[in-house]
This record gives C-alpha cells, sequence and structure tokens, in this order.
C-alpha cells in the first residue's frame, strides 16, 4: 500500500511517455488528468497513511524491504518506512503537487510539450515521494539523484532557449557537487557501520558506537548534499537562475519537490547529525549565514521570481536555523535527549509545512501575473491590483504570511524557530531577526511594485488595455493555497511529531519574542510603504548612495563569475585542464610518435645498405658464414 | 695414389669456391644460376664422398633429392629469369634492384 | 563431452564471416543479413548459456579441454566462469548489435561484414580461453581485422590511428609474450586454472614473480588503457567506423580488464597486493585526468573516448583495491560500461551520420531536429554520468563501496573519494555536451536532418532496457560475478 504512493505518479509516467505520447499525441489533455488521477491517488493514500501513522505504535509503520544486491558479506536492503515525519512529508508533497498540476492545465496550454511536461511532473512527484519513505541512505540517494535529474529536465523544459539549457544544466552539475559529499560519506558510513539502514545508524549513533570524528565527518558529508539540494550557502547559485523553467515547475520546486529535499534530508538524519556537536553547529551557521546571505541579494532583484527565489534559500536557511539551534542545544546538554530531537524536526519540518503552501501560492501567483503582462521583470508590471483582484489578494495573503504577520501560517512556524534560535544560538538569532525585516521588505517591495500603481509595460503609451484576470483552473489552486497560506499554521503537525507544542491563538501574543518578530516584520512593510508606494523616499537615490554594495547585491556578490567564469572556466577548463591536454598531446602522445619518428628515421639511414642486389646480399651471407666459422674455429 | 677422401673434398672445395665466385660476381643471370648449380654439384661430391667412405647410405640418397631438386629449381630459375627479361629486356643482375626499398 | 557450446559461440562468427566471403551472388542485402543471422544465433546461444550457467559452483564450467600441441604441453582449452561468462554474454551482444549499426555500409560490404565477424570470434576466443597460448592466439586475431576496419572504412587520419593502434598493442602483447613463455618454464603449463592454484607468488622468487607480473600487465595495461598508455584510443575511436567504436569501446577494452583479473591478478594475487599502490594511484589519475580531458574535447567522438579512460580508471581502481566487492564492482563496471559507450558512440554515430559533422562548436539545438537521438543520446549520457537507476550508477557505487572498505591497500580511503570525484567532473562534461548539442536555439542547416530510423530505434532502445535492467536489478549479473570473483580473492 505504501509502494503505491511512489509507484502511482511513477506509473503516470510511464504511461505517458510509452501509451500516451506516441500514440495519444493529438490529445495531450490526456496526460493531464492521467497525472492528476495519480497524484490524487497518492494523496488519499497519504491521507490514509497519516491517520494510520497517528494510530500505529511508536507512530511507524514498517514495511517489507527487497534485497538489491548481496557480494559475500555486502548486502544491500531497499526498502520504505512510513513515520510521522514521512506522513507529513508525504502529505504535504502530494497536496502542493496536485493544486500543481491543476494550475498547468491552464498555464500550460496549447504549450508544445504538454504531454512530456505532466510526464516530468509525475516523474518529479514520483522520486520526491520516494525519497521520503526510502528507509536506508542508498536508496535515498537513488531517489535524489531522481529528483535531481527531474529538476534538471524541467528547469530545461524550453531547451531551445539557451538560458534555460544554461540553468538545466547549472542545477544539475552545482546539486551534484554537494552530492559527491552525500555519496562518500553513504559509503563511508556504509563501511564503518556496515548498514545503509536510517534507524539503525541513529541507534548506533545514539548509543555512541558511531562517534567522534567519523561521526562528525559523515555527518557534514551528508549535509553537503543538503546544502546542494537545498541551494544553501556557499551552493546557492543554481537556485535562481532555475527560474528558467515553466513557473509551476518553480512552485513545485520551491515549495514541495526538490530544495525541501536538503532539509528534509537533514531533518531525517538529525539524530544521527545533532550527535556531534561540530557537524550540527556548521548545520545552524551555515542556515542562518544563508537566511540573510539570501535575503539581501532579494532586495534588489527586479525579477519577481528571482525575488521569490532568493526568500525560497533565505526560507530555507531559517529550516536549517530551526534543525542546527536545536541540535546545539542538544549536542551542549541544554536539552534532554527524545525531547530535543523531536522538538528540531518538528519546529524546521513546520516551517517546510507552511512556506510549502505560501511559497507555492506566492510563484504560481507570479505566473498569473506573468499569463497578463508576458513578463516577470516588476519593473514592467505595476497596477494589476485593479485588473487581476484575485491575484492580487490571494498574492497579498501569501506575502503576508512570508512575512511572518499574525495570525497566518507563516507567523507560527517561524516563531517556532526564533524561539529556538533565540534560546541556543544568540548571535544567529538577531541576524534572523534582521532578515525577518528585510523578508518583509522585499516580499512588500514585490506587492507594490507589481500591483500598485500604474502599468509600466507594453508599448509606449499604451495602458492596461487588455490586462485581464487568470482563467479559473489557476485562480482556484490559488484560492486554496491562500486558505492554506492562513490556517496552516494552526494544525498540530509540531504534536504529531511528537513535540510538544503549545497552540494557543492568541496566547502567542503575550511573549516579548513574538511582539519583536511582528514589529520587524511591519517595519519592513512599512518601508516598503514609504519609498513604493508614497514614494516619499527615492529607491534610485537610496541605490546610488550606496553604490558599491548595491553593484554587489545586484550581481549577487559576484558569486557567478567567482565559481563559472573563473573557477570552472578560467582555472580548471582553461587552466589546469588546458595544461593536461598540453601534457597528453606534447608528452604522453609525443613520446608515442616520438618513439615512432625515432624509428622511421633509423629505417631511413639504414636502407641505405640494402641495395637491392641479391649478389651484395649473397656476398654478406658468405662473410657472414666465414665469420661465423673463424669464431668457432678460434674460441672452440 | 690412392684417391682419398681428402682428393674429394678438395675438388669439391675448389668447383664451391668456382661457383661461389660465379654467383657473387657475375652479371648474367644465366651464368649465376649455372653457378648456383655448380656448387650444388659440389655439395652433392662431398656427400657421396662421406657417404662412401663412412658406408652410411643416406648420404647418397640425399644427393638423389638434391639432384631432383636441382633440376626443378634450375627450371623454375630459367623460366624467372625469362620472365624477367621480358619484362626488363635484360638479364643483368645488377639491373635487378626489385627489392630496393 | 557435451554439446560444444563456448566453441559454437566463438566460431559462430568466425563461420560466418568465410559463409559471407563465399556467398554466391553479390547482393549487400543477403551479407548483411547472413552476419545478423550468425551473429544472433552466437547471442542466443549464449544467453541459454548465461540460464543454464550454475551460479552456486566455482570454477569454470562448459569446459572443453582437448590435448593440441603435446610437446609443449598446449591444449585447447574452453570454459566460463562467473567472470567471464557477463563479458561473453556482452561481446555477443554487442557483436549483434555491431552488425545492425552497420546497416548502412556500402562500401566493399562483403569484406566488412566478414572482418568484423572475424573480430568476435577473436575477441570471444579470449574470454572463453583457459590455456594461456589459445588466449595469446585469439588476443592476436582480433588485431588483424581491427586494422582493416579502421583503415579502410575509418575516416580522417584512419592508416595513422590503425598503425598507431596495431603497433601500441603488439608492442604490448610481445611483452605479454615473454612472460607467457617464462611463467611456461617455471611452472612447465599454460592452463590457466592449474597456475592460479598453484601459488607461484611463494614458490618463484619475488623478483622473478614480479617480473613476470609486470611483463604480462603491460598489455593489458595498454589495451584497458591506463593513463600514460592511453593515447592510442581517443584516435583509434575519432577515426574508427562507428560500429567499429561500438566494438572497440563496448568489448574490446574489456579485454585488457579481464586479463588484469584472470591472468595477472589471479595468478599473482601476492605480487598484484604487493603493487597494488602503485595501480590504485595510476587508477585516480586516469579517473581525473580522463574527465579533465573531456572538457577539452571539440570532437563529440574523442570526448567519449576520452571519457572511457576516466571510467576505466574506475575499472583499474575497483580490481586494484582487490577485494571481492571492489572487483565485483570492476567487472560490473565494464559490463556496463561497454553497454553505455557502445550506445554513447553508436548514438554519435547517427548523429554523425544525419548531420555530417562531429564538431561540437558546430553542434547545437538538434532536439528539435531529432527527438528521439537526442532522447536515446540522453539517457546514455546520464548513464554515463552515474544517475541511479541506471547500470552506471549500479556499477560505480559497488565499485566504491567495495574500494573505500578494502583493507588491502593503504590510504585507499583516499584515492576513494579522489576518484568519486570523477563523478561530478562526469556530469559536468557529460550535460555540457549535451547542453552544446542538443538544446539551445534549433539551427537551420539541420532542417529537414531525418530522426532515427525503425532499425535504429530497435538496437537503440534494446541498449537502453539492458542499462536501465542492469541499474535496477544489478544482482542479475552480480550474482554470478562474484562467484568468479571469490576463486580469485580467495587467494588474497
Amino acid at each position: 500500500m505504501i509502494f503505491a504512493i511512489i509507484l502511482l505518479p511513477l506509473f503516470s509516467f510511464l504511461v505517458i511517455s510509452f501509451v500516451l505520447r506516441p500514440f495519444f499525441n493529438n490529445r495531450p489533455q490526456l496526460s493531464a488528468y492521467t497525472t492528476i488521477c495519480a497524484i490524487v491517488g497518492s494523496l488519499i493514500l497519504s491521507i490514509w497513511a497519516l491517520i494510520a501513522v497517528n494510530g500505529a505504535e511508536n507512530h511507524v509503520l514498517t514495511s517489507t524491504s527487497y534485497q538489491w544486491l548481496a557480494i559475500g558479506d555486502t548486502v544491500i536492503n531497499i526498502g520504505i518506512t512510513m513515520d510521522s515525519l514521512a506522513a507529513i512529508m508525504v502529505v504535504t508533497v502530494s497536496t502542493i503537487s496536485l493544486l500543481v498540476q491543476i494550475y498547468s492545465i491552464g498555464y500550460m496550454k496549447g504549450d508544445g510539450g504538454f504531454a512530456r511536461y505532466f510526464a516530468f511532473m509525475s516523474l518529479f512527484t514520483a522520486s520526491m515521494l520516494g525519497l521520503v519513505l526510502a528507509d536506508n541512505l542508498l536508496f535515498l540517494f537513488l531517489f535524489w539523484e531522481g529528483v535531481g535529474l527531474c529538476s534538471y529536465l524541467l528547469i530545461g523544459f524550453w531547451f531551445h532557449k539557451p538560458e534555460a539549457a544554461r540553468a538545466a544544466m547549472k542545477a544539475f552539475v552545482v546539486t551534484r557537487l554537494g552530492d559527491f559529499g552525500f555519496l562518500v560519506a553513504i559509503i563511508f558510513l556504509y563501511v564503518k557501520t556496515g548498514t545503509f539502514d536510517i534507524g539503525e545508524l541513529h541507534e548506533l549513533a545514539l548509543a555512541g558506537v558511531l562517534g567522534g570524528s567519523t561521526l562528525t565527518l559523515a555527518a557534514i558529508g551528508i549535509f553537503s548534499g543538503a546544502v546542494g539540494k537545498s541551494g544553501q550557502f556557499p551552493l546557492h547559485t543554481w537556485l535562481p537562475d532555475a527560474m528558467e523553467g515553466p513557473t509551476p515547475v518553480s512552485a513545485l520546486i520551491h515549495a514541495a519537490t526538490m530544495v525541501t529535499a536538503g532539509v528534509y534530508l537533514v531533518a531525517r538524519m538529525f539524530p544521527m547529525i545533532a550527535s556531534s556537536e561540530t557537524a550540527i553547529t556548521v548545520v545552524a551557521i551555515i542556515g542562518g549565514f544563508t537566511a540573510i546571505f539570501a535575503a539581501t541579494m532579494g532586495l534588489v532583484a527586479t525579477d519577481i521570481k528571482r525575488v521569490l527565489a532568493y526568500s525560497t534559500i533565505s526560507q530555507l536557511g531559517y529550516m536549517m536555523l530551526g534543525l542546527g539551534a536545536v541540535g546545539i542545544g542538544y549536542a551542549s546538554g541544554h536539552l534532554d535527549g527524545h525531547h530535543a530531537l523531536t522538538l528540531g524536526v518538528a519546529v524546521a519540518i513546520f516551517h517546510l509545512f507552511t512556506h510549502a503552501f505560501f511559497k507555492s501560492l506566492l510563484f504560481l501567483g507570479s505566473g498569473s501575473t506573468s499569463h497578463a503582462t508576458g513578463t516577470f521583470d516588476m519593473r514592467k508590471m505595476g497596477g494589476l491590483r485593479k485588473v487581476q483582484p484575485w491575484t492580487y489578494v490571494t498574492f497579498v495573503i501569501g506575502s503576508l504570511s512570508l512575512a511572518g504577520i499574525w495570525p497566518l501560517a507563516g507567523f507560527w512556524s517561524k516563531e517556532g524557530i526564533l524561539h529556538e534560535a533565540h534560546a541556543y544560538t544568540p548571535v544567529l538569532f538577531w541576524l534572523a531577526m534582521i532578515t525577518v525585516f528585510m523578508t518583509a521588505f522585499y516580499m512588500f517591495r514585490a506587492v507594490f511594485l507589481t500591483f500598485h500603481g500604474e502599468y509600466r509595460g507594453g508599448k509606449e503609451g499604451s495602458h492596461s488595455h487588455g490586462l485581464h484576470e487568470s482563467p479559473k483552473i489557476i485562480i482556484i489552486p490559488l484560492v486554496i493555497l491562500a486558505i492554506f497560506a492562513v490556517i496552516a499554521g494552526w494544525l498540530p503537525v509540531g504534536d504529531f511529531l511528537g513535540a510538544d507544542v503549545h497552540f494557543s491563538f492568541f496566547g502567542a501574543l503575550t511573549s516579548w519574542l513574538a511582539w519583536a518578530s511582528l514589529s520587524f516584520g511591519i517595519a519592513g512593510i512599512l518601508l516598503a510603504y514609504i519609498i513604493y508606494v508614497r514614494k516619499l523616499l527615492s529607491a534610485k537615490s537610496i541605490g546610488q548612495s550606496l553604490g558599491p554594495v548595491y553593484t554587489l547585491l545586484i550581481r549577487k556578490y559576484f558569486f557567478d563569475e567567482l565559481y563559472e567564469r573563473f573557477f570552472v572556466m578560467r582555472f580548471l577548463v582553461d587552466g589546469i585542464f588546458a595544461v593536461f591536454q598540453w601534457i597528453d598531446t606534447y608528452i604522453v602522445d609525443g613520446s608515442v610518435n616520438g618513439i615512432a619518428t625515432i624509428t622511421v628515421a633509423g629505417g631511413k639511414v639504414m636502407r641505405r645498405l640494402e641495395t637491392g642486389q641479391l649478389q651484395v646480399y649473397g656476398l654478406a651471407i658468405f662473410i657472414g658464414i666465414l665469420a661465423i666459422i673463424a669464431f668457432l674455429f678460434i674460441f672452440s | 695414389m690412392a684417391v682419398g677422401l681428402e682428393h674429394f673434398l678438395i675438388l669439391s672445395a675448389v668447383l664451391f669456391a668456382i661457383g661461389l665466385y660465379g654467383v657473387l660476381a657475375k652479371r648474367n643471370a644465366v651464368v649465376i644460376l649455372m653457378s648456383i648449380e655448380i656448387m650444388l654439384t659440389a655439395v652433392n661430391i662431398t656427400m657421396v664422398a662421406f657417404s662412401r667412405y663412412s658406408h652410411v647410405i643416406s648420404g647418397q640418397v640425399f644427393v638423389i633429392f638434391i639432384m631432383v631438386v636441382a633440376a626443378a629449381e634450375a627450371a623454375v630459375g630459367l623460366a624467372l629469369i625469362i620472365a624477367i627479361y621480358r619484362s626488363r629486356k635484360t638479364v643483368d643482375a645488377e639491373k635487378f634492384d626489385l627489392m630496393k626499398w | 563431452m557435451d554439446f560444444p557450446y563456448l566453441s559454437t559461440i566463438v566460431f559462430l562468427p568466425v563461420i560466418g564471416a568465410i559463409v559471407i566471403a563465399l556467398l554466391p551472388g553479390a547482393n549487400p542485402r543477403r551479407i548483411k543479413l547472413a552476419a545478423a543471422a550468425f551473429t544472433a544465433v552466437s547471442f542466443f546461444l549464449s544467453l541459454a548459456l548465461f540460464s543454464m550457467f550454475d551460479r552456486s559452483l566455482d570454477g569454470p564450467q562448459f569446459v572443453e579441454q582437448l590435448s593440441w600441441i603435446p610437446a609443449i604441453n598446449v591444449q585447447y582449452f574452453m570454459g566460463v566462469d562467473g567472470l567471464s561468462l557477463p563479458l561473453v554474454l556482452l561481446t555477443t551482444f554487442i557483436g549483434f548489435v555491431a552488425v545492425l549499426v552497420s546497416w548502412n555500409i556500402n562500401l566493399r560490404v562483403r569484406e566488412y561484414f566478414a572482418w568484423l565477424l572475424v573480430l568476435e570470434t577473436g575477441i570471444l576466443g579470449v574470454f572463453c580461453s583457459l590455456d594461456l597460448i589459445l588466449f595469446f592466439i585469439f588476443w592476436e586475431v582480433e588485431l588483424i581485422p581491427m586494422y582493416m576496419l579502421i583503415s579502410i572504412w575509418g575516416t580522417g587520419r584512419k592508416e595513422y590511428s590503425a598503425i598507431k593502434f596495431v603497433l601500441y598493442t603488439l608492442f604490448g602483447s610481445a611483452f605479454m609474450l615473454v612472460g607467457i613463455l617464462l611463467l611456461y618454464f617455471q611452472a612447465g603449463t599454460f592452463d590457466m586454472i592449474a597456475l592460479a592454484g598453484m601459488g607461484l607468488d611463494s614458490i618463484l622468487s619475488s623478483m622473478m614473480a614480479a617480473a613476470i607480473f609486470f611483463l604480462i600487465i603491460i598489455a593489458y595495461a595498454i589495451k584497458l588503457p591506463i593513463f600514460p598508455f592511453h593515447t592510442w584510443l581517443p584516435d583509434a575511436h575519432t577515426d574508427a567506423p562507428t560500429a567499429v567504436s561500438v566494438v572497440l569501446a563496448g568489448v574490446l577494452l574489456k579485454m585488457g580488464g579481464y586479463g588484469m583479473i584472470r591472468v595477472a591478478v589471479g595468478i599473482f594475487p601476492e605480487t598484484a597486493h604487493s603493487y597494488a599502490p602503485l595501480f590504485v594511484v595510476v587508477a585516480v589519475i586516469g579517473v581525473i585526468y580522463g574527465a579533465a580531458m573531456t572538457l577539452r574535447q571539440t570532437d563529440l567522438k574523442k570526448l567519449i573516448a576520452y571519457s572511457s579512460v576516466s571510467h576505466m580508471g574506475f575499472v583499474l581502481l575497483g580490481i586494484f583495491a582487490l577485494s571481492q566487492v571492489s572487483m565485483t564492482g570492476a567487472v560490473l563496471q565494464m559490463v556496463s560500461h561497454g553497454i553505455i559507450t557502445g550506445l554513447l558512440f553508436a548514438m554519435v554515430g547517427l548523429v554523425y551520420s544525419k548531420t555530417h559533422e562531429r564538431s561540437i562548436p558546430r553542434l547545437g539545438g538538434l532536439v528539435r531536429q531529432m527527438p528521439v537521438i537526442a532522447v536515446v543520446f540522453s539517457i546514455a549520457g546520464l548513464a554515463a554520468l552515474g544517475l541511479p537507476g541506471t547500470s552506471g550508477f549500479a556499477a560505480e557505487v559497488i565499485t566504491f563501496l567495495g574500494s573505500f572498505g578494502s583493507t588491502m591497500v593503504p590510504g585507499i580511503h583516499i584515492y576513494t573519494i579522489l576518484a568519486i570525484t570523477g563523478v561530478v567532473l562526469g556530469a559536468g562534461y557529460i550535460l555540457w555536451m549535451l547542453r552544446r548539442v542538443f538544446y539551445g536555439p534549433p539551427r537551420d542547416e539541420y532542417n529537414g536532418v531525418p530522426d532515427a530510423d525503425k532499425l535504429e530505434k530497435v538496437y537503440i532502445f534494446a541498449f537502453v532496457a539492458v542499462i536501465m535492467l542492469i541499474g535496477l536489478y544489478p544482482r542479475i549479473l552480480t550474482d554470478i560475478i562474484k562467484v568468479g570473483i571469490q576463486t580469485i580473492t580467495g587467494g588474497l
């Protein structure tokens, strides 16, 4: 039954690729319906699993495993397990995926690759569900790479655009850099412990059998995989470029199926990673730093999807920070065992859960605006509030939720993380508070630029005529997601994950922390209002007065240049590898050809001795025989 | 003076040397072929002589073989020379440098 | 004695070659059909062998043993075990597909297919022989058809490449022959099974054992090829006709790996153990160096040729990590690489035959004009970069797992990690290549270029199916390979 959650979308992929696409290509709608049916099936099963897990002993549903490989003592099994963490994840993934697919029917209408799109989306969903359910690291890695593959295919969906092809490749290669560490860690752990099984690894780590530098190295290796997938610093560069794919893909990647995999991995491996203080500190620092680092770049981006992309990176940083902070509390002994381990996971996954709703809402909303204006450049939008009221309202709800305004979903989950960060990592807590301000600012900058003021796009003098609200099939998912973006924070996700979270609708407002973060958020919104609506301050003059900083931000701290142009092209391909090629041509192959040339040259000299006249050869033979006879006479 | 083994050997050595000289020095291919025959004859004489003096009959058997082969070889050799003559209009051995690279 | 399966499999292609050479009527179609028929029968027989093979026994099965040259104790001794059977299966598969790949050849068709079939017999003989002299003869037999195929049906500097290939290989073979003879004079037999069972490491002086070991292994090092003996490979691949590239990458290189395991390590396990660090270092250099070179190539075929150098580094690493798992991984990697790279070369051949262009900068946007080729090329590429679910991943992960866990070589952890960086570079060069060839705006000059036809689709999808099968269920091969490896690692 649990296997069916993965198999349904996988089956949908196969049906579309091998039946619908080749034989029913004139009716592409079929592939969308196939995908949606499969995901509805997965969703129903996921909800069933959620309920079943809640009632099950230890909150775990085990499933059979199969032997994948057996050589001598090396036995590798693959199997799946359904526990509360996995249950939350599968429900989130299949819900978001379903809504995104419905939206896609409208958004991708008339695209030449309609069937291909839905095939990839099915596979993407299947991979993510598999990743969540896998019970051992190697099997998880299989789906992990599958997710990477699908993101590659979908980011590069419009392959005729060079930027899309470039972004797709960048996404795959950069995440693979992280996966390198992950794979090494998996192998390392197996060699040290003899198991890939996640549960067994946790037991070994908690029992102290797995410890010391082995544990630290392995934990950091696993985290490096998460850094790549979740776009954490320093492997964040691929995520903003991933905007080249269709917008619903971005929504899916950012909310449910790709970048959350990294956070999920850390959460899944949390008891092990938290057992190493060094490793969990690295997680916290990377998370906290990425949160503010990405937010600064979001301040100046002009492409609405890029703003959202940076906010995703930033929010993922929050989740990592949440895990890291609780982990530090655990590793330093401030928190006791079981409680800490569930608390960390609960805090991070709760934010992942709420984030999934409002972030997919925001992406789909931005797609809806682009549906009308044909661009994602906010400088060419404006005034859409009047023509797209539904999009506007839902987008604002999403933005408020993301900015962490009470009582929307984002408030509750962000509050949880800030609370833990305040308790165990004070420095990172203040960074996170500044990020709250920045987040509110850049989100409302986007809202005001896109929906307020006058329409700035189109030809000279033309007005907002021809702009229109998107069709129902696009609006309905937005509305559903907007509802979730409000109420998702009220759901007892933390309790379900085993942490004691006291939910109190108004009680939350009694702590100073809540007021602090709320005021930071509202301050950000107000600042955006002052600059972009009332225009009391000019954005341009601020940008000019902060010249170098502005350039630094708009050029993304020059990381793309550093990585691609300098490190990969200049240093590796045109540097070291060019030297290798020189060696290959002139030394390795040169010596081979040199030997051949010497042989030929020697032959040219020696062949002068060969006159071609038999009599000369005969004489030589005769003299030779005489010489041999003489030799035998003398020495015998 | 009784004719001993050494007389035969000297005769054969002289004949062999004459043949060798002919093979190496003469330019006419036909003469070279004849010289080869002389060398073979010299060898035959040695064989027969040893056979006679050591009472082993196999030497004489070999001589018969050699004579047969020599006859065949002379035929093939002459045929080759004629073939070369037809294509090159000469039997001068110094002009035959087909084996030169 | 039972039905001589092995002799039938090995000699069917050469009989086919004779039949083709003597076939009355010069109808190219009949020649091609005959070639396909003979290779297909050979393939199905080896499939039968695969199903009949007893997976619980070690040691060779389907043995045929006849005295051949009694004076020096040379036998006609054939047999397969878990090590060679997958390679036999691979060879007959690639051999059959190579005929299909060559379907559009129309220059001197009769000779071409005759040589192609002789080539297959040569390679199969190497994998089946258990007598060193027989092994050596087959090893050399394969050179002649390769020379002919490259120098007559090739492109570019074909004579240069053909001669380079033959001389380079002969250079190695000369050393191997000396090694084999030395071995014979020391041990008195050419029987590989007997030699492996003798424990020659301890009988011979360590100098002598090392001398024979290195004399023999040089031939395999050239064939595999390992750095720095690899430069014949890009040239041969670039100038060879497509089907020959497929065979060359698919199975010919594996003769090197097979020889290393069977002869060098199999007979001298202790000597291999003492020199393993050297080979492991060379393997890591090969992996990174080969991958680095691919990023500098502009010729599609050369790029894939260098990727072979990189992938063969994994094989070498697996072999000289000297554990059962790592060697099983190495053999699986040989089979998997044979299929993946065979497919890659077939795809390059298709692209080239349709566009008449192999230079990467002058290609681009082809996915519009040839969608099927683009899809299969991408699958092959993804398999080559080790995407889970494909055979490339299964083979690589088993190799790494075995190597990392090996206790035979000091510092193997570092070397394995360095080798794994090759996987990252692999993603780089494969995706970069795919992007430059297939993605981006379509180019007008390739408008109207045909996609793969029916026959081409049949064989490329056959390749894909095998890649996925091994990737999803590697036990189908590892269960057999591990039996063969067990006898070899047992000596350690």
